[in-house]
Parts: C-alpha cells; sequence; structure tokens
C-alpha cells in the first residue's frame, strides 16, 4: 500500500510533481540546520557573540522547515501555511508585548507548548501508520513522546498559572495526603499504557491514554512545588520539551529533532543541577519534599526583639558618606516593586561620586536561571557590573555599605551558622560581612523559607522599611540633598 | 501516498539505522554538555528561552502530518492532519516567539562605554 519511497533520491508521485529535493539532501539540509543550532547555543557563552547566536538558531530553524517542504509532494501547504501564520503571530505577540519581569511564565508556557506539539505529532505518526507494522523503535519512541511531551504540556501550563500572580498562589501547594503513592500509582499506570501502545500499535486509543495519565500526572507533579521552587521547576520542564522532541525524532527517524531535542535536554538538566545546587537540595527533596519552618528555631520574637533599627532615607543617605565600594543585592521583590531602573539611576549617583558600585547576583535571586541580570540589563546596567555570588562573597569584608533590596533567605547568615535550620548548608551572599547593610524591605515577614533572618538584627545592619521602588527614590532624593 | 512520514513509521522500509540514530543523540548530548557548562550565569535566561525556542523544532515533525486530502484519504489521515495542524500552531508559537523574545533580551545586554 505504502508504494515503493525513494530514500536518496527525489521520486516524482503521479498527479502531485516530484519533490524539489530528495531525502539525501533533505538529510544534507538537515545536518547544516543541526550546525546552526550547536553553533546558535555556543554564540551564547559570552554577550557579545549571543546575539548573532541566537538569530543561528533561528536560521537553523528556518533551513529544517524548508527542507521539510521541499522534500515533500503531499502536504497541504495551504493548511501550513495558516496554522504557521497562526502561530507566528500569535508568538511574536507575546514576545513584543511581554514584560521581563513576566519572562519566567514567558518560558513556561512556550515550554508546554512545544511539549504539546511533540505529542500531537507522535499521535499523528501514531495514526498514520495503523495498519501498517510498526517498527519497536517507532513505538517506544511514540509512548515517550507522548509521556513526555503530555507532562510538559500541563506540567508547564501549572507553572504558568503559579507564576502569573505569585503572591496569592504560590501559597497553594495543593499536596494532598498520600501524594507520593498517587504520582507513583499515575507513573506505574502511564508506563502501563506505554507497554500497551508498544504490544497494539494499532490501537490509538493506547496513545490517547497515555497522553491522558501523563497530563494528569503532570498536573500532580507540578501543584504542590512552591513558587521559590521555580527556577528548578522551569529549567526542569525546559529539558523535558527537548527530551520530547528528541523522542519525536525517535518516532520519525529523523536526525535534526534528535539534535535539537539534546541540545535543549542538555541545557535543561545543566540548569536544573545548577539551580538545585544554588538552594543546596536535591532534586527529588524539590519535586517530593517539603521546605517548613523547623518547629525548634528561634521565633521571629527571639531573633529580633529589641534589636531591629529602623532607619529613614536621609539617615540612610549618611552611611553612603565617605563610601568607595557599595555592593547591591537584588532579590525578587526589586523585580515585583520594578525598582530595576530606580536602582540603576541609585548607582549611576554614586559612580558619579567616584563610588564603586557593583551588584550581587544570588543563582536564584529572579523566578528563574539568569532572570535578575535580565531585569538589569533591562535597566542598562553593565553586564560587567554583575558579579556571580563565587566571584564576589570572599570581597564582602572591603565593602562599605551592602544594600539589599527584596532578599531574605540569600542573605540569611544562618545558612552557614546553624545546621537545623531548613536553609542549612545553602549557599548565601555573605553581605553580613560588609562593614554597613542597608535591607529594603516591606516588614519583617520571613522570606519562602519562613524563617526569620539574624541580619536584620545585626549591629552593623539599618533596615529601611517601605516599598523597594518608593524607598530607592526617597533615598536618591537624600542623597541629592545632602549634597 | 503520505510521503516519508509514513515511510518512517511504517515497517521495513528504509530510513535511518537505529543505532545510528543512537549515536547521533549520544553525540549532541555530549556537544551539548560542553557548550552549555560555558554558558555563564548572566546568560542563563536567554539560554533557556533561546533553546526553548530550538525545541520548536517538533514544527519539523507537525508540518510531515499535514497531508493534501486526496481520493481514498482515510479516517486516519483526517486526523492526523488536523492533529498536525494544531502542532504547527504550538510549535510555531513556540519557535517565533523564543527566538524573538530571546533577541529582544540580548539586545539589552551591553558594556557602557
Amino acid at each position: 500500500m505504502m508504494g515503493a519511497f525513494g530514500t536518496f533520491f527525489a521520486q516524482a508521485t503521479p498527479g502531485t510533481g516530484g519533490p524539489v529535493i530528495g531525502s539525501q539532501g533533505a538529510d544534507l539540509l538537515y545536518l547544516i540546520a543541526s550546525v546552526f543550532f550547536i553553533l546558535g547555543i555556543k554564540g551564547l557563552t559570552h554577550p557579545r557573540t549571543a546575539v548573532r547566536g541566537n538569530k543561528f538558531g533561528a536560521f537553523g530553524m528556518f533551513i529544517a522547515v524548508v527542507a521539510t517542504i521541499l522534500k515533500e509532494t503531499d502536504l497541504d501547504l495551504g493548511m501550513i501555511a495558516t496554522g504557521s501564520a497562526l502561530g507566528a503571530v500569535i508568538g511574536a505577540v507575546a514576545a513584543l508585548r511581554v514584560q521581563m519581569t513576566a519572562m519566567p511564565q514567558m518560558v513556561a508556557i512556550f515550554n508546554g507548548f512545544g511539549g504539546i506539539a511533540s505529542s500531537l505529532v507522535a499521535g499523528a505518526a501514531f495514526l498514520l501508520a495503523i495498519g501498517s507494522v510498526s517498527s519497536l523503535q517507532s513505538s517506544i519512541a511514540t509512548g515517550a513522546s507522548g509521556l513526555i511531551g503530555s507532562i510538559t504540556f500541563t506540567g508547564s501550563i501549572v507553572a504558568f498559572v503559579k507564576l502569573l500572580d505569585l503572591r496569592s498562589l504560590s501559597k497553594i501547594r495543593g499536596a494532598i495526603p498520600g501524594q507520593k503513592i498517587w504520582n507513583a500509582l499515575l507513573f506505574l499506570g502511564a508506563i502501563a499504557a506505554c507497554v500497551w501502545v508498544v504490544r497494539d500499535p494499532g490501537n490509538v486509543s493506547a496513545y490517547w491514554t497515555v497522553c491522558a495519565i501523563a497530563s494528569v500526572l503532570g498536573v500532580t507533579l507540578t501543584t504542590p512545588i512552591g513558587g521559590a521552587d521555580m527556577p528548578v521547576v522551569i529549567a526542569l520542564l525546559n529539558s523535558y520539551s527537548g527530551l520530547a522532541a528528541a523522542a519525536t525524532g525517535f518516532v520519525l527517524d529523523n536526525n535534526v529533532l534528535i539534535v535539537a531535542g539534546s541540545l535543549v535536554g542538555a541545557s535543561g538538566v545543566i540548569l536544573t543541577a545548577i539551580m538545585c545546587k544554588a538552594m543546596n537540595r536535591s532534586l527529588t527533596n524539590v519535586i517530593f519534599g517539603t521546605l517548613g519552618p523547623s518547629a525548634d528555631g528561634p521565633s521571629a520574637d527571639e531573633v529580633y526583639g529589641g534589636k531591629v533599627k529602623a532607619a529613614s532615607p536621609d539617615e540612610v543617605a549618611m552611611l553612603f558618606d565617605g563610601a568607595q565600594r557599595v555592593v547591591v543585592v537584588p532579590g525578587y521583590g526589586l523585580a515585583v516593586a520594578q525598582a530595576q531602573h530606580t536602582v540603576r539611576d541609585f548607582a549611576a549617583l554614586l559612580e558619579s561620586r567616584g563610588v564603586q558600585v557593583e551588584f550581587a547576583i544570588h543563582p536564584v535571586a529572579g523566578r528563574m536561571p539568569g532572570h535578575m541580570n535580565v531585569l538589569l540589563a533591562e535597566a542598562d546596567i553593565d553586564y560587567d557590573k554583575l558579579k556571580e555570588m563565587d566571584q564576589i562573597n570572599p570581597t564582602f569584608g572591603q565593602v562599605d555599605v551592602a544594600i539589599v533590596i527584596g532578599a531574605n533567605d540569600v542573605v540569611n547568615p544562618v545558612a552557614r551558622t546553624d545546621p537545623n535550620s531548613p536553609i542549612a548548608g545553602m549557599p548565601i551572599l555573605d553581605v553580613d560581612r560588609a562593614r554597613t547593610v542597608v535591607v529594603v524591605k516591606r516588614s519583617l515577614s520571613p522570606g519562602f523559607a519562613g524563617i526569620p533572618n539574624p541580619l536584620f538584627a545585626a549591629d552593623n545592619c539599618y533596615m529601611m522599611f517601605g516599598d523597594g521602588k518608593k524607598a530607592m527614590i526617597e533615598l536618591i532624593a537624600s542623597l541629592k540633598e545632602s549634597d | 501516498m503520505h510521503g516519508s512520514f509514513l515511510l518512517v513509521v511504517a515497517a521495513g522500509d528504509g530510513g535511518t539505522s537505529l543505532i545510528g540514530l543512537l549515536t547521533i543523540l549520544m553525540l549532541a548530548i555530549f556537544v551539548g554538555f560542553e557548550i552549555i557548562t560555558k554558558v555563564p550565569p548572566t546568560l542563563h535566561t536567554p539560554l533557556m528561552s533561546g533553546s526553548n525556542a530550538i525545541s520548536g523544532i517538533a514544527l519539523v515533525g507537525a508540518l510531515l502530518a499535514v497531508i493534501a486530502l486526496g481520493e481514498g484519504s482515510t479516517r486516519e489521515v483526517s486526523v492526523a492532519r488536523w492533529l498536525g495542524f494544531f502542532a504547527v500552531v504550538f510549535a510555531s508559537i513556540n519557535a517565533v516567539g523564543g527566538f524573538l523574545v530571546t533577541h529582544r533580551m540580548l539586545a539589552m545586554f551591553r558594556r557602557k562605554k
């Protein structure tokens, strides 16, 4: 029924005209596309070459699409044009309008779209193979693609919704009793459905069962994960979307899907590992564990009682008199308050007085890896001034003023000192070692770890209470007055 | 006649060998690990959104499923082309949106004189 398809050379199909290029020509173009993907990611290893790298990636995608269309003779080009135009417009509008603070949501939802696209493609391949005998390779890959793609899709949607409104939704952990057991059962069910796909390749219900169970699993796996752990979740889902594409590559015997999918998978795995390390937690702990205040830890009253010093912007401005080196520590609170431009003005004002200003970025400072760097770059802050934790930590002893804006757990010295604390061992920014510390924060409320921060009660620490942006504007005004 | 989409899902007809595909998979994973570990933390968000755009490569698979209907087209073909159509939409959002937003971000990273 299938007829003899030319594998190496273009073969005319009667009535529809021949393909422009043969399979071999298309494979060559796919190889070129793969090379562009690799060059594209290589470009991202330096800010100078990154823009070009991204263009290489986009060009690789273009070549892969063109190769596919030229190779095939029986595609409905009108339908393809409609679908891709629709997708391109939606994607472009979203990409051009999104706020930089909303980048994690954006990446999460795009991830999900990549995942479901892979699942749908594998489903289509499964349908088209009905009536013929599928190879073991393609049916195993089909099961994997349906499983991973569907988990990616629903997991990403849950992550997207959680990220949309952190303040109200991050509290929903949605853990039901026996969560782990249910997840384990769902996972086993999904695997069983994959086995069904392999054993009964003529039954499309088997494939949809895989997708249905995996979709539920995506929700139940992601819902209990807290807002602070979102960087890990997004990185992990990123790697899943790559793995789903690679699995689809095995369904279709397509090299470029496998190469591109593996690159994305590797990228996601590396970022996941970096995020876990930055929180001193294992991946299993992030996904299945719970992080709560330890019952025997000191209460907020014991830590803060009578020792916290509040300072007005005028008083804080005086702390900068004669300062030589100032380090700004931005946290997610800065992004929420949209204070990045104000902070840039603050840094520029100090620099005009000859002060050396740097920014200390904790790896989990934002809601996704590198998020804070993008926000500060948006405010036109030179990337050379953004210092990594390992780079700046040994130098805090020589810092005159460290100003912490909207960060809490990542500067909590308890991580170093109290082995029983829930954040024990988490790498932190050692701001407490600076000569003077100013903390800009709305209140003394705890961060995601739910524990008090002894830094706020330290002798060298002053609290400047208020909204990050408003407080910084007042501080700038006070600094200018004192000139 | 359903082009290479059928060619590859149907057994016994041509296609690349499994071992060849696994070789490509392994090499690509190693290349991925080698270059991605060199990406500085400052560019981790663009790396995520850029690699995310690359996962829109599922678009290639999606295109293959959007088969023109002809005489004797089965119900499977007409369902598959709709699955393909939606996959094209989702994958294009992923790819076009991903590359554009990455470009927007990267354009912000500069070193002041």
